[in-house]
């Protein structure tokens, strides 16, 4: 009967076939993320936890902590409340533009934060079409932290607006005017029926900008100068660190900011399958 | 006083959406908007509800003025096609929703919820959230939740649109019962003409943007004052005839039907409304019964809808069971139809469109 399965050999490839693509996968995952979090772990405690601990408590090392902490907070704030207000205006309203505007808020995706940065030297700098005017009001905003912020804004702009627009599409208009016809106003409406109904959508987005601002490199390099001990983010120091052949401190600052993101990660998971369920 | 539309009219860009309507409801009344989709009626709704501006016209709730005033400030009762139920609340927190805005005593509040969940049937769901109810439940949640604030005026928008037909036949008539407990104005937009006719006190019949009849189901389905609503509201058989000394002469034969009616129908080409069930079949020749001859039977479950055709002419009628399996109607059999009563309008009062708009609702070919 055995040999009779016109199946049988098809079955048995299907199997090699199967174990190579597992096998392929995670050989892959093991080069491209295992062995490098594990080498990094290695060097960040070559020296032994003592040191390690002690590199990561040194005041050079918890200033630039710090700014990335006050940065990431500044972001996801103004991001949250512009980004709700973006989203609004993009679904709910028409007006001229309109396709213009809904374009231009991925243009972050698409340029690199290098060329970002760029932007808002030329812009704020001390020559710069705008910063010449808070230079002469003694407002520094290019090489200090207002510039740093308007960096991480301009880079995690999308995430947001671009996470809350499909929700609110889907969510539609009838509900909204439920609320109206039941005597509630516009402002009670959106705080009762259209922020609920987008919170998990909104917490994506927030999560994703959080990850972002704490990750970002290229612009916050261009725009802060990394003078040390004054605009160093934690991911500026570690590059820092590590031109100056310092590699424990430049590692085990990327074990913190490592195991940030996956902290991060497993909260955005967790957030993203109850976006998922709503 | 109830509810007093004044002249409306609704633009959307070019588009007249709704075009000069004026109808009254009496207070305690239930009225049906019933029209074919896109004629107008759910924008007659919403610009009641406030959620629509008009561009020329009044509209009166219980006798004030409302037209300038907001949405908020109506005090209406609206149910939407879809429910619109807010997705985040329970049954229950959608109910209250309206009492919460109004900032009404928490035990008011639970004893008002506790009331409609009673009223509306649904006492073990209060804490389930719209996606955890069935269609028929949202429903009535939905009507509990319009209903929490005392309105006025309720408004329903396509109420049964979203059931299937067995839970939409039991809705209506529960509907109908439980606006003869409560008594509340009310106005429910529809495109089923059955429903229409089973539950309402008054239809209002609008066809692109305008009244075409208003009046009782029987009214409107016996007497329809235009050709649309004659063929709108039930089905309806269309014939060309010409009109020759007070008869009618079916186009391209030499068969006659004598005019009944009262009104003698001036002379040329008429067309020729008549029902299914007002033609009656005789399988022997009948004085003034039309020879014709059986194309086809269809069985319908309680009865049989038979194709006929008259020279080049076809026509539909219906056969209760017992008379079908009586007579063994068959394809090819010579009959003879007499029609017990029909409605004309002159053919050159735009005979081409109403055939258009009888191909569009699929009642001829």
């Amino acid at each position: 009967m055995k040999h009779d399965d016109p199946f049988r050999i098809a079955r048995k490839q299907s199997h090699v076939g199967r174990y190579v693509l597992i096998s392929g996968v995670m050989g892959w995952f093991v080069l491209l993320i295992l062995f490098p979090v594990f080498s990094i772990v290695k060097e960040a405690f070559s020296d032994g936890f003592p040191v390690f601990f002690r590199t990561l408590t040194e005041s050079s090392a918890l200033k630039p902590f710090g700014l990335t902490l006050w940065i990431t907070v500044g972001t996801i704030i103004i991001n949250t409340v512009f980004g709700t207000i973006l989203a609004i205006t993009l679904v709910k309203h028409e007006f001229h533009g309109k396709l213009f505007i809904e374009g231009l808020v991925d243009l972050p995706f698409a340029v690199s934060p290098v060329v970002a940065g760029f932007m808002f030297i030329i812009l704020f700098g001390p020559n710069g079409w705008i910063g010449k005017w808070f230079e002469a009001e003694g407002i520094k905003i290019v090489y200090a932290f207002p510039g740093m912020l308007l960096a991480t804004l301009f880079v995690t702009l999308p995430f947001v607006a671009r996470e809350i627009i499909p929700v609110l599409k889907e969510f539609g208009l009838q509900q909204e005017e439920s609320a109206y016809v039941l005597g509630a106003s516009k402002w009670q409406t959106f705080w009762k029926v259209t922020l609920p109904s987008v919170k998990w959508g909104l917490a994506y987005g927030m999560t994703l900008t959080i990850a972002r601002s704490i990750g970002e490199f290229g612009a916050v390099l261009v725009v802060s100068g990394s003078i040390i001990n004054k605009t160093q983010t934690a991911t500026l120091l570690i590059h820092q660190e590590f031109t100056d052949f310092n590699y424990v401190g430049a590692f085990s600052a990327a074990i913190v900011l490592a195991f940030t993101s996956f902290f991060i990660l497993t909260i955005m998971q967790r957030v993203y399958k109850r976006k998922g369920e709503s | 006083m109830g509810i007093l539309i004044n002249n409306i009219s609704k633009k959307f860009g070019d588009f007249v959406a709704v075009d000069n309507v004026t109808f009254n409801v009496n207070s305690g009344e239930l009225v049906a908007l019933l029209g074919p989709s896109g004629s107008g009626k759910s924008t007659i709704l919403r610009i009641i509800a406030g959620l629509e501006t008009p561009n020329r016209g009044e509209i009166y709730l219980t006798g004030r003025d409302v037209t300038s005033m907001a949405t908020q400030k109506r005090n209406v009762g609206f149910v939407f096609q879809h429910y619109a139920l807010f997705k985040h609340m329970t049954a229950e927190k959608n109910i209250s929703f309206g009492l919460e805005i109004q900032k009404q005593k928490k035990d008011y509040i639970q004893r008002k919820v506790n009331e409609l969940i009673d009223l509306v049937k649904l006492k073990g769901y209060e804490k389930h959230y719209p996606d955890q109810l069935s269609g028929g439940q949202r429903q009535r949640v939905a009507l509990a939740r319009a209903l929490a604030t005392e309105p006025k005026v309720l408004l329903l928008d396509e109420p049964f649109g979203a059931l299937d037909a067995k839970v939409r036949d039991n809705l209506a008539q529960w509907l109908r019962d439980f606006h003869d407990q409560l008594h509340i104005t009310s106005i429910f937009v529809t495109h089923d003409q059955e429903e229409a006719i089973k539950i309402a006190d008054k239809i209002v019949v609008i066809n692109r943007g305008r009244v075409e009849q208003e009046g009782t189901a029987r009214e409107v389905y016996e007497h329809p004052r235009t050709k649309f609503v004659a063929s709108f509201i039930g089905q309806v058989n269309v014939l060309d005839a010409i009109s020759r000394d007070n008869q009618l002469f079916i186009k391209d034969t030499e068969f006659r039907i004598e005019n009944r009616g009262k009104h003698t129908i001036p002379e040329g080409d008429v067309v020729l409304l008549v029902r299914p069930e007002d033609i009656e079949i005789f399988p022997e020749s009948q004085t003034l019964a039309v020879p014709a001859s059986i194309n086809r039977a269809h069985y319908r479950g309680n009865h049989y809808e038979i194709d006929c055709e008259i020279g080049r002419t076809f026509l539909r009628t219906v056969e209760n069971k017992n008379r079908f399996l009586r007579y063994h109607w068959k394809r090819g059999q010579k009959i003879f139809l007499s029609f017990k009563s029909f409605r004309t309008f002159m053919a050159e009062e735009g005979h081409k469109k109403i055939h258009e708009k009888l191909k569009e609702l699929g009642y001829i070919e």
